[in-house]
């Protein structure tokens, strides 16, 4: 049997009232690569935190935290756009 | 206390607008419909209601604009015909599946093609399965007073409503007619207070969701059930408003149908000519009645097989082909609504005025003389006619 | 204009667990976006990649108020909602928050199925944001062609074939229609250049009435670039001025970024699959018609920005 809400447990009109509830979709499962965050090297510029499409990279007060790798989908882009001088982000395969 | 004026049905309709002073209004003219947003207007140039007026630049928008603007907790009207609400069509279901209660004062005219700006049914009928609330007037007194309490309809039962009246045979007749008070008009009507909009930094809100098919099914069968509990909500709300005015308003109107033994089913202006028809048979002591579709949408189904159970012969009047070859909309959900009596009543069916053709006292003294051979034959000759059409 | 130390402060309106493809740029786009209005918001977002893959039912990545209706009416709707929060502002129902209206399309929804509301939208003067999430194709469908594909791209209804190679028409050029509908602030931009998108959503957003931004996000999957390069895609796409990057505010053209060096635009064709098919075989025909459309436009945009045409 479901354990999916019957057709009266549910929001009227389709609504969806839980605001950001797709973070207990955990996209991180779909990666095959991984980015691995190295904070010594990082100089907090920012430019992977901006670029990220999944939100997946973590601030606090302005500094780089780490990686949610909850939802991170291993797409590659913080490693490219930080700068090369700094290559504080690594891609390696995941599961290593 | 009301007060007699003389108005058009689009007058009477723009007034109960006028005195709801909805929050917003996003409409686009067509024929016969324009004139209930063109008054609509001058009301709001003159500062005669506080509404938004958007002229959107097409039908679809117009319901488009109003989604958006209910979903914010806006009182929000429109108005359309025939081709405009075809074009609305994709947008109709999706207000009602959003469960968002947009009003619509609709004028009745036929579908294209051939294009034709009179009076038919066919481009509601052609609506009947977006899950709006549909509910048809007689005349410009019920369409007035039909529209005011759609708005308490739509909003207590969180479903779509249209309210119809005939395009041209009502939309420009005029009728004497009461109205209300604007104060009693406001207190019946009250405020509109979704439990969510979104305007809520507190708690956003997501409208309008994509689901797979783990969803759909469950979302649609809660909008059946909407629409199975509107019945009740809709009686209710008709009884206060009849208390109000003084003016009955049921699912339907029964005119000298307890004891008819020949009558006929019938929605709109049309039932109008016919009570005179009525009028002239009884006078000849012959059975005659009527049943008025007033709620077409929920179908009051149950109600009808009781008040036509008794009645040996009924001619349902379709003024729209929903082409099934079966007959006319109408006439097969009444049909449906009388199966299972152990005492079937003989039903046939008539479509007439397509187009806007003339239907008057000779053609409905023509179905009651159908009727009255059937009644002494109990042999239906043709199932479906077509009443007026040159053959 | 926020810095990214700035933006870092404000709260991600979007959160992660939605289902646009690894290094799409359209989330991305709208991050950035989200970041700059520091506003309370309500967004329409016409069908399409960023509806279908930020909200399926339970799940929204959405922080604030989200509106999706249908394909074609992202305008008319965000209209019916500015609308809306307008009259029950105006009755006292609610209080003035300082809500802004933004409402997404793609170019499906906007070029082709959506011009007419968008049209509408911005003629009646709502107070209002719409931004174009251009990748040149109806991307959510399985990449079919738009009026935004440009010339030569292979998509699934302009396949590149034996006899015809990809799209036979030059691209509309929608960013000039909307300034020609006489909004006060029309605009180009790319999430490859944050600083610019950034700063012309907060310029948007703090003029009255409808503002227009046209914004490229280029797409993995119809394009076919490798993920991490997505940056580079739009950064190139921006240097060999397929999209140029400028804003027209009450009509005054303006270029906000020069590429020092113009690129030739067959090095930035190389690198995406669906103009493979133009360097097999004798395409240099089309080639050289895009070269010079370009070239063309380009000369065009700089007289009309008073900038120098380099020699």
């Amino acid at each position: 049997m479901s354990t999916l809400p019957k057709w009266h447990e549910l929001p009227v009109g389709g609504l969806i009232l839980e605001a950001g509830s797709a973070r207990d979709y955990k996209t991180g499962g779909w990666r095959s690569i991984k980015p691995i965050y190295n904070q010594e090297k990082c100089i907090n510029c920012l430019n992977c935190w901006i670029h990220c499409p999944d939100s997946s990279i973590m601030v606090k007060e302005s500094k780089v935290t780490g990686i949610d790798y909850d939802y991170c989908k291993g797409c590659g882009i913080c490693a490219k756009v930080c700068p090369p001088k700094v290559a504080a982000i690594s891609m390696i395969e995941e599961g290593r | 206390m009301g007060k007699m004026v003389a108005k058009t049905g689009n007058e009477a309709m723009a007034e109960a607008m006028r005195q709801i002073n909805p929050d917003v209004v996003a409409a686009y003219p067509i024929t016969p419909a324009t004139e209930v947003v063109q008054i609509f207007s001058t009301y709001v140039a003159d500062g005669l209601v506080q509404t938004e007026f958007i002229a959107v630049e097409s039908e679809h928008s117009a319901m488009s604009a109003c989604l958006g603007a209910v979903a914010t907790g806006a009182r929000t009207m429109t108005s359309t015909a025939s081709q405009g609400l075809a074009l609305m069509g994709e947008m109709l279901y999706i207000a009602s599946g959003l469960r968002l209660p947009i009003v619509m004062a609709e004028v009745n005219r036929a579908l294209s093609a051939p294009i034709n700006i009179h009076c038919d049914h066919s481009d509601t009928m052609g609506a009947r399965d977006s899950g709006w609330i549909q509910i048809y007037s007689e005349n410009a007194q019920e369409a007035y007073d039909n529209l005011i309490q759609g708005v308490r309809i739509a909003e207590e039962c969180l479903l779509p409503t249209m309210v119809m009246a005939d395009g041209f045979i009502i939309s420009h007749g005029m009728e004497s007619m009461e109205i209300l008070e604007d104060k009693e008009v406001q207190d019946f009507v009250g405020e509109y207070n979704p439990s969510s909009t979104l305007i809520n930094s507190e708690k956003p809100i997501t409208m309008g969701a994509l689901d797979f098919t783990d969803y759909y099914f469950e979302h649609r069968r809660s909008l059946a059930q909407a629409m199975i509990e509107a019945k009740e909500k809709i009686i209710k709300i008709s009884q206060e408003y009849s208390h109000l005015s003084k003016r009955k308003y049921q699912l339907f109107e029964k005119y000298m149908l307890d004891d008819a033994e020949i009558a006929i089913v019938v929605i709109g202006s049309t039932a109008g000519t016919a009570k005179v028809v009525i009028n002239e048979l009884r006078e000849k002591k012959i059975k005659a009645g009527l049943l008025k579709i007033r709620v077409f949408r929920p179908f009051p189904g149950e109600e009808l097989k009781e008040a036509l159970a008794n009645i040996p012969v009924i001619a349902v009047l379709d003024r729209a082909d929903s082409l099934s070859t079966m007959g006319g909309p109408l006439f097969i959900e009444i049909k449906s609504s009388l199966y299972g009596l152990e005492k079937q009543p003989q039903v046939v069916n008539y479509i007439y005025g397509l187009g806007g053709r003339d239907i008057n006292l000779h053609h409905l003294r023509e179905i009651y003389q159908d009727l009255q051979s059937l009644l002494k034959t109990g042999k239906v000759t043709s199932l479906v006619k077509y009443l007026g059409v040159r053959e | 204009m926020a810095s990214l130390k700035e933006l870092s402060k404000r709260v991600d309106l979007l959160s992660g667990g939605h289902r646009a493809c690894a290094g799409c740029t359209e989330p991305m786009a709208v991050r950035q976006i989200l970041l700059a209005a520091n506003a309370p918001l309500v967004i329409s977002s016409a069908t399409g990649c960023l509806e279908v893959t930020t909200t399926i039912f339970p799940y929204t990545a959405w922080k604030c108020s989200f509106f999706h209706s249908a394909f074609e009416n992202s305008a008319a709707t965000i209209s019916g909602i500015e609308t809306g929060y307008k009259a029950l502002v105006k009755k006292g129902k609610i209080k003035e928050q300082g809500y802004k209206f933004i409402g997404f399309g793609g170019d499906g929804g906007t070029y082709d199925i959506g011009f007419q509301s968008l049209s509408g939208a911005m003629e009646r003067g709502h107070d209002i944001l719409y931004v174009c999430l251009d990748n040149g194709a109806y991307m959510n469908t399985g990449i079919q062609r738009s009026s935004a594909t440009p010339k030569g791209a292979h998509t699934t209804t302009s396949p590149a074939g034996k006899i015809i190679p990809g799209k036979k028409e030059f691209r509309k050029d929608l960013t000039s229609i909307m300034v020609a509908h006489n909004i006060p602030y029309v605009a180009q931009a790319a999430p490859s250049n944050w600083k610019d998108l950034t700063t012309k959503v907060e310029k948007a957003l703090s003029i009255k009435g409808p503002t227009f931004i046209n914004v490229l996000v280029p797409c993995r999957l119809g394009w076919g670039f490798a993920p991490e390069t997505a940056i580079e895609i739009g950064e190139e796409a921006v240097d060999c001025s397929y999209w140029p990057l400028f804003e027209v505010e009450d009509g005054n053209w303006k270029l906000t970024y020069r590429p020092k060096e113009k690129k030739p635009l067959v090095d930035w064709l190389k690198k995406q699959v669906r103009f493979k098919h133009l360097f097999k075989g004798n395409q240099q025909e089309i080639l050289t018609q895009l070269q010079e459309d370009i070239d063309k436009n380009w000369e065009r945009l700089l007289k009309k920005c008073g900038e120098e045409t380099k020699a």
